[in-house]
């Protein structure tokens, strides 16, 4: 196969918040850049987002970023790394003003400032009472901000090529990152990009799981492509489950529902909350929220015939504020769960939504990892941001609307870093290797040629109901073990799949062969990684490491604050230190505590 | 009870057919299928070569608009049960056809870049947001929301006849979320722009595009807004 050349200062894979966002960056520095991406950038899953995202502005209420930075710590159960926590919860304010600048149809106060509601976990002097710090375009955030990104871009004549998916990554004898493969879908042409510096921005891989709130284009390609080049995959083990997933459809219903006042209630109508969170009840982090309604149901205080959901009631508050703060989720719920919420409360259970982990970056989107004794030395130009990225700044568990800050944040840091590594000489264009196609040419030729072989499909759901079932909200030693195993055997089969459309043109059977060779990589990871973990944190929580007075809560920190490394290669296990030390030496460390809402 | 759901679908690859066919295939449905998209899926299951583009599954990437019973509309956001059968699947009309229920989309976007689709403001920015009071916010509902499927622009005969010229409802629509927000400092640029015999006047008011908009914007009210504000600027 004739494999077409293209040479940039920069690649982008991925067109999503993260993406759209280091793509301004280096376009208004003038570097030549190529952003790649699946779908249309505005078709990315940053469109999904709902319910705002956080920024210390105190429009409405006061406000610190010092503030944020504990209850970001503090919702990570204390593996999050205080510096990149820090330097997140700091730009905050400048980059969603930037956004508004760039023309974000944020709501309003009466003052005519940004509008901000109070989300789950954030709280006012270090954990006293809610604040409102999620700053909100109604229940349609991500959407506006996607499509305001987009259209920066647009102003910026940044350069992309759309439905074009990244097959590998390009390292070279040296280690160095030279840019990537990637398949044109409409013409199945390859092509390589090779470039001074590739960004990652390739989103969650959602679709390991059967019942999720993620889209069906989040499949774990950047970790997939990474974890082939022979870079590890960090604090896999953390997955959150959203509280409020449409119950059997699985589309996401926002925490800003609680926010704006919504109550979650069991069978007899109780607010169960209450006794899980006395402080910050139906508002309290998402795995603590996931956990009290998945213990409820299990002990059969669930609603409807199978008394298998529970009821988000917000049926209190005024038609009027419904429609004008919460009108797409009124649409989400008439159109999936059949209800209107303004007269009946909305079942929902807690659904497969956010990878905590992922390529290991540090605050700057350098990707790292362990070399010569520093076990977070760069790979010289390779940097990553949002989902696909673990900076770490959601630790153990993320905070809702931190991750539309997190991939502003870093999808800017990162292109900064890139852009002050090129500008500087550091990063040059490097001799392509002869063979550096072969690697994506081999999985293409390898599926051409199957003639025998299970389809995707099959393949992709034993996947997805092998991670429901072994690596689910509450998690159980011999289930992750015989996980390990199960997810194994399911890794020989995903080798053998054979598809029955050859055709070059728009070839989608292709593509979901692809995509399933990336969500096996995310998969194992996830399995290993959490049957290894042997404690309680965040949203890894196990049968047989409870709360204990030594344990509270079953964390153990004096074995386990330390991230986990996954290599692909012999499913080896590394760990490293979390960074417990802020960035900048004025500023107060977060100490640990047990972790209470 | 076993449910299979009949369809009709347009059939086209390059790579191997002469010409375009309809294709009559049935699918077996579990109880939760519920939405078209879920029913193309299980078809796909069965035949790995139909293509479709698809991907949140709830109504807010626009991905999966076709033109379903002779109606444009998203697979995810329909019920298989409101319609009749065969389920007649076709791509939407009026755009090259790449393959199956693919088109190409290239015309559709060129127009949405036509109109200068980002904020305007050669002011100074301030240190922290731009003010805009609620009223004034509130006149960018039901315009901001568009989700770019193009439903609407492909439901337009104005469209179908000159998709060079004519912007389009989708087009128009974002063209009056930038007039329309206060904070854009560009307007009488943009309405010169759109006063042009096809670029906006091409509309008449067949209100298709009202018709089959997924997120129930409407398009030619914002269409009728930006010729109010052009005879208003006139007189």
């Amino acid at each position: 196969m004739k494999v077409a050349k293209h040479t940039f200062d920069a690649v982008i894979v991925g067109a999503g918040g993260a993406g759209l966002r280091a793509a301004l960056q280096l376009a208004e520095a003038g570097l030549r850049t190529a952003v790649l991406t699946k779908v249309f950038p505005t078709r990315s899953h940053t469109v999904a987002a709902q319910g705002g995202v956080a920024a210390s502005l105190g429009n409405s209420t006061p406000d610190h970023w010092h503030w944020h930075m504990y209850d970001t710590v503090k919702g990570s159960d204390w593996l999050g790394d205080q510096d990149a926590i820090e330097f997140m919860c700091r730009k905050a304010n400048e980059v969603v003003i930037e956004l508004e600048h760039f023309g974000m149809p944020f709501d309003r106060t009466d003052e005519g400032k940004i509008y901000q509601r109070p989300f789950g976990g954030h709280s006012m002097n270090y954990g006293e009472a809610p604040v409102m710090r999620s700053c909100a375009a109604a229940d349609r955030t991500g959407h506006a901000m996607l499509h305001a990104l987009y259209q920066r871009n647009v102003r910026a004549r940044t350069h992309f090529f759309v439905e074009w998916m990244a097959l590998d990554l390009i390292r070279d004898s040296q280690g160095h990152v030279l840019g990537v493969t990637a398949l044109e879908l409409e013409t199945g042409e390859v092509a390589i990009f090779h470039a001074k510096a590739t960004i990652f921005a390739t989103g969650g891989a959602g679709r390991i799981y059967h019942s999720s709130t993620n889209a069906f284009i989040n499949t774990g390609d950047g970790l997939g492509m990474a974890a082939r080049a022979g870079i590890p995959l960090e604090d896999m083990e953390f997955w959150q489950f959203h509280p409020t997933g449409v119950a059997g459809a699985g589309v996401l219903i926002t925490e800003g529902v609680r926010g704006e006042g919504g109550i979650l209630r069991n069978c007899n109508g109780e607010r169960f909350m209450e006794r899980y969170a006395p402080n910050l009840k139906d508002l309290a982090s998402r795995d603590v929220v996931a956990r009290a309604m998945v213990t409820e149901i299990n002990e059969g205080r669930g609603c409807g015939p199978n008394k298998d959901y529970v009821l988000l009631d917000i049926t209190h508050l005024s038609p009027e504020i419904i429609m004008k703060r919460l009108p797409g989720i009124r649409e989400i719920s008439i159109q999936f769960a059949g209800v209107d919420p303004i007269k009946e409360p909305i079942p929902v259970v807690p659904t497969c939504h956010y990878m905590m982990g992922g390529i290991p970056t540090n605050y700057k989107g350098q990707v790292v990892m362990p070399q010569d004794g520093d076990p977070n030395a760069p790979v010289p130009g390779f940097y990553a941001a949002g989902e696909c990225a673990c900076a770490s700044v959601h630790g153990a568990n993320r905070l809702g609307t931190n991750s539309l800050l997190d991939l502003l944040v870093f999808g800017k840091a990162s292109a900064e870093t890139a852009v002050a590594d090129i500008k500087s000489g550091n990063l040059t264009l490097r001799e392509l290797p002869k063979d550096a196609a072969e690697p994506s040419l081999a999985r293409l030729a390898r599926l051409e040629n199957q003639k025998e072989g299970e389809p995707v499909a099959d393949v992709l759901l034993e996947l997805q109901r092998t991670m429901q079932k072994h690596a689910g909200v509450f998690r159980f030693k011999d289930m992750l073990e015989e996980g390990v195993q199960k997810i194994l055997e399911v890794e020989e089969r995903v080798r053998r799949t054979a598809i029955r459309d050859h055709s070059k043109v728009w070839n989608t059977a292709r593509m979901e062969a692809l995509e399933l060779e990336n969500l096996i990589e995310v998969a194992k990871a996830t399995m290993i990684s959490a049957a290894a973990r042997k404690e309680s944190r965040g949203a890894h929580v196990r049968d047989d490491c409870p709360d204990t007075p030594e344990f509270p809560n079953g964390r153990n920190d004096k074995e386990w604050l330390k991230h986990t490394l996954w290599f692909r290669d012999g499913n080896r296990l590394v760990y490293k230190p979390v960074n417990l030390k802020p960035l900048n030496p004025d500023t107060q460390p977060i100490a640990l505590a047990k972790r209470t809402y | 009870m076993t449910r299979v759901v009949q369809f009709r679908i347009y059939r086209y690859d390059p790579d191997k057919d002469q010409k375009p066919y309809m294709q009559d295939i049935s699918v077996e449905l579990e109880p939760t299928d519920k939405k078209l998209l879920q029913a193309l899926v299980r078809l796909k299951a069965k035949d790995d070569s139909l293509s479709f583009r698809r991907s949140c599954r709830e109504g807010v990437c626009g991905s999966d608009a076709m033109n379903i019973n002779g109606k444009n509309g998203l697979a995810c956001l329909t019920d298989i049960d409101s319609l009749t059968q065969p389920i007649v699947l076709r791509p939407l009309p009026g755009l090259p056809v790449i393959r199956d229920l693919i088109v190409d989309m290239t015309q559709f976007f060129k127009q949405y870049h036509s109109i200068t689709p980002y904020l305007i403001n050669d002011d100074p920015p301030p240190e922290r947001e731009r003010l805009q009071t609620p009223e004034e916010r509130e006149e960018l509902n039901g315009v901001y929301e568009c989700i770019l499927c193009a439903c609407c622009s492909t439901s337009c005969p104005s469209f179908w006849w000159n998709p060079d010229k004519f912007v389009g409802p989708a087009g128009l629509l974002n063209a009056y979320r930038f007039i329309a927000d206060t904070r854009d400092t560009a307007t009488s640029q943009r309405l010169d722009d759109l006063n042009d015999p096809y670029r906006l006047f091409r509309c008449h008011t067949i209100m298709n595009c009202v018709d089959v908009c997924p997120k129930h914007l409407n398009p030619t009210k914002a269409i009728g807004k930006i010729k109010e504000l052009m005879v208003s600027r006139a007189v």
